[in-house]
């Protein structure tokens, strides 16, 4: 592990664009290597969109930091190649543990829904998902695919112009600049794209200090998941155990906002608390220990001319709930064609528009989420306490107040519902998979329904025949028909209900773009052609 | 409003009455606090209809028609 974190991944290297007389112009430029700007770089270069990745640094980040991804993440990062390596290394957990000041109310059993390729999460240390990106941009290079990923080169100034964005900056060679039709700032909840351009952040609905900490436990210890109100050890905050693969167990201390950070960092502080937590006879090795803050909040767009911004630069949300890189994911899966369609000149600019529209509201949902876990977990006021209190009492004697106890809502995908993207609906079909909503994966022939999607625009045709449609209003298609014998019982309930046909448009991200029970190419059309031509749609 | 029931719906009314104050005999004010809170919760699990809930929610805060 040790060495993981020594050994630079994306050393500096010359670019023949540090010799250049004029800067050379690229389609896009990411800004920040973490998860968020490596997936994005992935996601264009494998539909051959050329993409330059900058970072100042050239390793994977320190300690766990991200730990949970979510079933989303996994789909989309199955279809940008890495979804095995990720699933396997993780951790899957089930059982889970909630105390109450010094005793257990409970314990309870996920049990995920059945039907579906991936698990609703893994434990993953940040540093493996890093990992697997830079080597699967190692292999799409192999293929020759355009993208590049420099280390060492810190981008020290921005300046918009019209069409274009001119990017400075330094390495250890001295400076350069280029420029970029498109810079994607995924460059963190610190992101110095969003402060070189004097960019808000606004929000700050509320604040906090989590101290994290990796242990390895040097006795057998269970894989379970264990959440603590108010614990003799953390009085008035919350704590959560967590286990990780490499036998590395995750802790999250809630500290609250007035503290003395560099003095709760130190081990003989941290170690009294953690053998209280544990317990005295548990033997450990403390590997890692952090002080993590955040502040909950967003920037007030995601997208400012030809510069966007995605992942933790664009939105910052408390822990609880694992929404931070899981949203970022869901981010760039929501840009990536876009892009491609406004570089490919297929798709008019404010196509982008739609990226802002719709991740705002996703982000809104997280902030609105996560909110509601701070306030279940640190009461703010004395009758929130009360009734807190009165949940986690009841808890321990009667099922019906679990469902009430909120130490977090697990990441789970947004529905764009209103979104101008979305065409029309056919209210028999169910609910879960309307228009806005991502597909729900479901077993299909040998594998699984969202495989057979891949990464593009797909006609879904459930016991319909949609004629040979290999581009509908010029953009490709790809046509996946699935007649009776091969419906089985959960594409029958996700895509079908109490209709015996469907046909369902379905959008690169794996969104729904619109569905129908009977198939009218025109309706189709129309819809594709209100992606493409967003602009003049919102303005009639 | 369309769902709250205001007419009369509790059977033995002062029987009710009386076992709701019992409940709370003894108790401190937290503990009372404490009590109000499970039974509001229990109740609320009873009810399970959301708009039902908000809709007494709603109801309980308009303070002009009680005081």
């Amino acid at each position: 592990m040790t060495k993981l974190f020594e050994t630079p991944l994306y050393p500096y290297k010359p670019s023949p664009d540090q010799r250049a007389s004029v800067p050379v112009r690229h389609p896009v430029v990411v800004v920040g290597a973490g998860p968020v700007g490596l997936a994005l770089a992935i996601d264009l270069a494998q539909s051959n969109v050329p993409v330059v990745v900058l970072d100042d640094n050239d390793k994977v980040s320190f300690g766990s930091r991200a730990i949970c991804f979510a079933k989303r993440s996994l789909e989309i990062l199955d279809r940008l190649g890495c979804g095995d390596q990720m699933t396997s290394k993780g951790v899957i957990w089930n059982t889970g543990r909630v105390f109450f000041g010094e005793k257990q109310v409970y314990e309870f059993n996920l049990l995920p829904e059945e039907g579906h390729r991936r698990p609703a999460f893994i434990n993953l240390q940040q540093y493996y998902c890093e990992l697997y990106l830079v080597e699967r941009i190692r292999a799409l290079q192999a293929e020759g695919k355009p993208v590049e990923i420099r280390g060492g080169n810190k981008v020290t100034a921005l300046d918009r112009r019209v069409d274009h964005t001119r990017v400075s900056i330094e390495t250890m060679d001295g400076p350069y600049d280029l420029e970029a039709d498109w810079l994607i700032a995924c460059d963190g909840a610190g992101s110095p794209t969003r402060a070189m351009l004097g960019l808000d952040f606004v929000g700050r609905v509320f604040e906090d200090n989590f101290l994290i900490a990796d242990v390895i436990m040097k006795a057998d210890f269970p894989t379970e998941r264990w959440f603590w109100f108010d614990p003799p050890f953390n009085k008035g905050q919350s704590a959560l155990l967590h286990k990780q693969p490499d036998g590395v167990w995750r802790i999250d201390l809630q500290l609250g906002w007035d503290i003395d950070k560099t003095e709760e960092k130190k081990p003989e502080n941290v170690i009294p608390r953690l053998k209280q937590m544990l317990g005295d006879d548990v033997e450990f090795d403390l590997e890692w220990v952090s002080i993590y803050t955040f502040q909950c909040r967003r920037m007030e767009k995601f997208r400012y001319g030809r510069v966007i911004f995605a992942g933790d630069s664009a939105h910052q949300v408390s822990p609880f709930g694992a929404r931070g890189a899981n949203s970022g994911f869901q981010d760039i899966d929501n840009l990536a064609w876009k892009l491609k369609l406004v570089l490919d000149g297929t798709a008019d600019e404010q196509l982008l528009d739609s990226y802002d529209a719709e991740r705002v509201f996703a982000a809104d949902e997280n902030i609105l989420n996560s909110t509601r876990s701070t306030d279940f977990i640190t009461p703010k006021s004395e009758m929130s306490r009360v009734f807190r209190d009165a949940v986690l009492h009841l808890s321990e004697a009667h099922d019906f107040a679990r469902p009430l106890v909120n130490s977090g809502r697990l990441s789970v995908p947004s529905v764009y519902d209103g979104s101008l993207l979305n065409g029309p609906d056919a209210d028999e079909l169910p609910d879960r998979t309307r228009p806005g909503a991502p597909a729900s994966d479901a077993p299909l022939r040998d594998g699984w329904l969202l495989d057979h999607l891949g990464g593009w625009f797909t006609l879904l045709a459930l016991n319909l025949d949609p004629g040979a449609n290999d581009a509908i209003a010029g953009v490709p298609v790809r046509v996946l028909q699935i007649e009776s014998p091969e419906i089985g019982e959960d594409i029958r309930k996700r895509y079908l209900g109490a209709s015996d046909q469907a046909v369902y448009l379905i959008r690169p991200d794996q969104h729904v773009a619109a569905r129908w029970t009977a198939f009218d190419s025109s309706a189709v059309e129309n819809v594709m052609a209100n992606i493409l031509m967003h602009q003049r749609r919102r303005q009639a | 409003m369309t769902k709250v029931n205001t007419t009369p719906n509790i059977e033995s009314p002062d029987a009710f009455y009386s076992d709701l104050i019992s409940a709370h005999d003894g108790l401190s004010r937290e503990e009372s606090e404490a009590l109000n809170a499970r039974l509001i919760l229990l109740m609320a699990n009873q009810i399970g209809d959301g708009a039902l809930l908000r809709e007494l929610i709603e109801l309980s805060k308009i303070r002009g028609n009680y005081s």
